[in-house]
């Protein structure tokens, strides 16, 4: 836990404080994205709390002792650190740049290369051909989870990251941040993270601290920041676009209607009809003998034909996964052309329908609460 | 011809002769590193300090050997040492400063700050940091100096011949004295072969102390 209590610093000779009386809360185990843009002070607030910056006033504590109180070095050695520039030795192997704080612990070596070797597969960085290699020998994505695995590897309680994903081309940044959600998801690492890049900040974080002129305008869940931004500034910088964003904040089950109505190829078409008409929905799915949606009716054609479901259904143009994210789901709507979507489990058994309204409902209930 | 068969005859005079040779140059030059290459780290700690400390060792640079070995004749007779071997390796030593002292000063403060602030933000001690990061980082560039300083005092050493220190010089200062072509020919010769040998030997000694990691890719 990370707790900043009334922090400030003024550089010397600055007119304005860089970091203005800044007190925000981490609890154990969650991401914190400090957001804003350059010159806000986010990364010198960040930089106080390792104490490469030392604050003008204010304390801070790590779970509940004032880093004043330590030793700097020390400090810093329980704080893992990442940076933009990844800064990985280059006169060093890979397994020495990641058992670099080990090392300087007086870990065994036999223990820290085995440590490191589990980092490399966590990251599935092969250890044999890797351990051994030189920084300048791999891809800069491969270079950034080094430097992730650097700062991890005396499996500090902290981590500090400083634009960590910043100098990555976005289709590798994409992987290495599921990659790294994926991974606190065991470690549960307290983690200040700072960042200019508003998607990564929505995606990566459990709380979004907003910077603006050294203050802190908005510290807030990333749903509740896009859904109810505290002023002009943070509205205008999420931009106009906002409540779009929150859609990948939401799971399809969010927005499903769960367990609807199915009829299968053998149901007569009155039978359609009339569940349609008793649930008021135009559409009705058609299920095959293991609950996979097969295909689907509309009200029109079960009211005016006649004969079975069986002979009369349309396929369906897509399905939608239940662990996928509300964007993606409006986003297939959008690409097929269709207004609803069947959503299937793993095992494409189908789990119940989100439609378009029942998105736009749901986004726009947090509006009509606040 | 006769010079060949000079070298050829006294063979045994030019390797003690080389020897005195290499005495000098390498006990100058390896105090010479561990003066230089302190004094280097220390003034990246304070741009003004750099600038005198740089200033004062080109300054020495500008003098000329001869007149350096005849400033010292009084300051060290007052030890019973004012010609020979001493005043020899002190000059050496003071003209291997610059290039050391510059080449250790300019390499740690080029080590990109994203290395340092990593290796500070995760704890490394000053210390820790110069040991693990910047010394073997700047390595390839300091050994350069200290090549230059090698190369340099092979040729200044050559003049110590004439306050009786010795070396490969002597056969050139008795050649000229002499009017003897014979010896300052193979004087002249030795004097260049081992500045190029010597030259190589630290090439392949400067590759061994550089990490892999630090290597051109063509020269791995």
């Amino acid at each position: 836990m990370i707790r900043l209590d009334r922090v400030s610093k003024v550089f010397a000779g600055a007119s304005a404080p860089a970091v203005d009386h800044v007190s925000m809360e981490i609890p154990a185990g969650e991401i914190c994205v400090l957001l804003g843009p350059s010159g806000c002070g986010k990364t010198t607030t960040m930089k106080m709390v390792n104490r490469l910056i030392e604050p003008t006033s204010g304390e801070i504590y790590i779970d509940g002792k004032s880093t004043a109180d330590q030793d700097p070095v020390q400090l810093r050695r329980t704080l893992g650190y990442v940076i933009q520039q990844i800064g990985l030795f280059p006169n060093k192997t890979i397994g020495e740049n990641i058992c670099i704080v080990p090392d300087i612990l007086g870990w065994n070596r036999m223990r820290s290369r085995k440590r490191a070797a589990e980092l490399l597969e966590m990251v599935a960085l092969d250890p044999a051909i890797f351990i051994d290699r030189y920084p300048k020998e791999l891809s800069g994505g491969q270079q950034q989870r080094i430097g992730v695995l650097r700062a991890i590897a005396a499996d500090p309680p902290v981590l500090l990251m400083d634009e960590p994903f910043g100098a990555i081309d976005p289709i590798n940044r994409e992987i290495i941040q599921d990659e790294f959600l994926k991974m606190q998801a065991t470690l549960k690492k307290t983690i200040m993270f700072v960042s200019h890049d508003i998607d990564e900040a929505v995606k990566m974080a459990d709380r979004i601290a907003i910077f603006r002129e050294g203050r802190l305008v908005q510290y807030d869940s990333p749903d509740n920041i896009l859904a109810h931004p505290a002023n002009a500034f943070v509205s205008d910088f999420f931009g106009g676009d906002r409540t779009l964003k929150r859609l990948q904040l939401l799971r399809v089950p969010d927005a499903m209607i769960h367990d609807p109505p199915t009829v299968t190829a053998d149901d007569p078409l009155d039978r359609a009809a009339a569940l349609m008409a008793e649930h008021g929905h135009t559409s009705i799915v058609m299920v095959g003998p293991r609950g996979r949606p097969r295909g689907f009716v509309d009200l029109k054609t079960a009211r005016d034909g006649r004969g079975k479901v069986g002979e009369n259904h349309e396929s369906l143009a897509t399905t939608i996964k239940l662990s996928e994210n509300l964007r993606t789901a409006v986003s297939t709507m959008f690409r097929h052309d269709v207004t609803w979507l069947a959503c299937v489990d793993e095992d494409g058994v189908l789990k119940g329908y989100v439609t378009l309204r029942g998105i736009t409902h749901l986004l726009a209930g947090a509006y009509r609460d606040g | 011809m006769e010079t060949v068969d000079y070298i050829l005859a006294n063979w045994p005079l030019i390797a003690s002769r080389t020897g005195e040779h290499i005495s000098i140059v390498g006990v100058a030059v390896g105090l010479a590193i561990l003066t230089g290459v302190p004094i280097g780290i220390a003034i990246t700690q304070n741009r003004r300090a750099a600038a005198s400390v740089l200033y004062a060792a080109s300054i020495v640079i500008t003098i000329p050997s001869i007149a350096l070995f005849g400033m010292m004749i009084p300051i060290l007779s007052l030890i019973g040492q004012g010609i020979g071997y001493l005043p020899a390796v002190i000059a050496v030593l003071l003209y291997s400063q610059l290039p050391i002292i510059r080449n250790t000063y300019t390499a740690i403060t080029n080590v990109d700050p994203a290395l340092r602030e990593a290796a500070r933000g995760m704890g490394l001690t000053r210390l820790q940091r110069l040991r693990e990061v910047e010394l073997p980082i700047a390595v390839p560039v300091i050994m350069s100096g200290v090549r230059v300083a090698v190369v340099m005092n092979i040729g200044v050493t050559a003049i110590a011949a004439y306050i009786g220190a010795g070396g490969l010089g002597a056969f050139i200062s008795r050649g000229i004295s002499q009017t003897d072509p014979r010896q300052l020919v193979t004087g002249a010769l030795a004097v260049s072969v081992l500045a190029v040998v010597s030259d190589f030997a630290l090439l392949a000694l400067q590759r061994l102390l550089t990490s892999p990691g630090l290597r051109e890719a063509r020269a791995a």
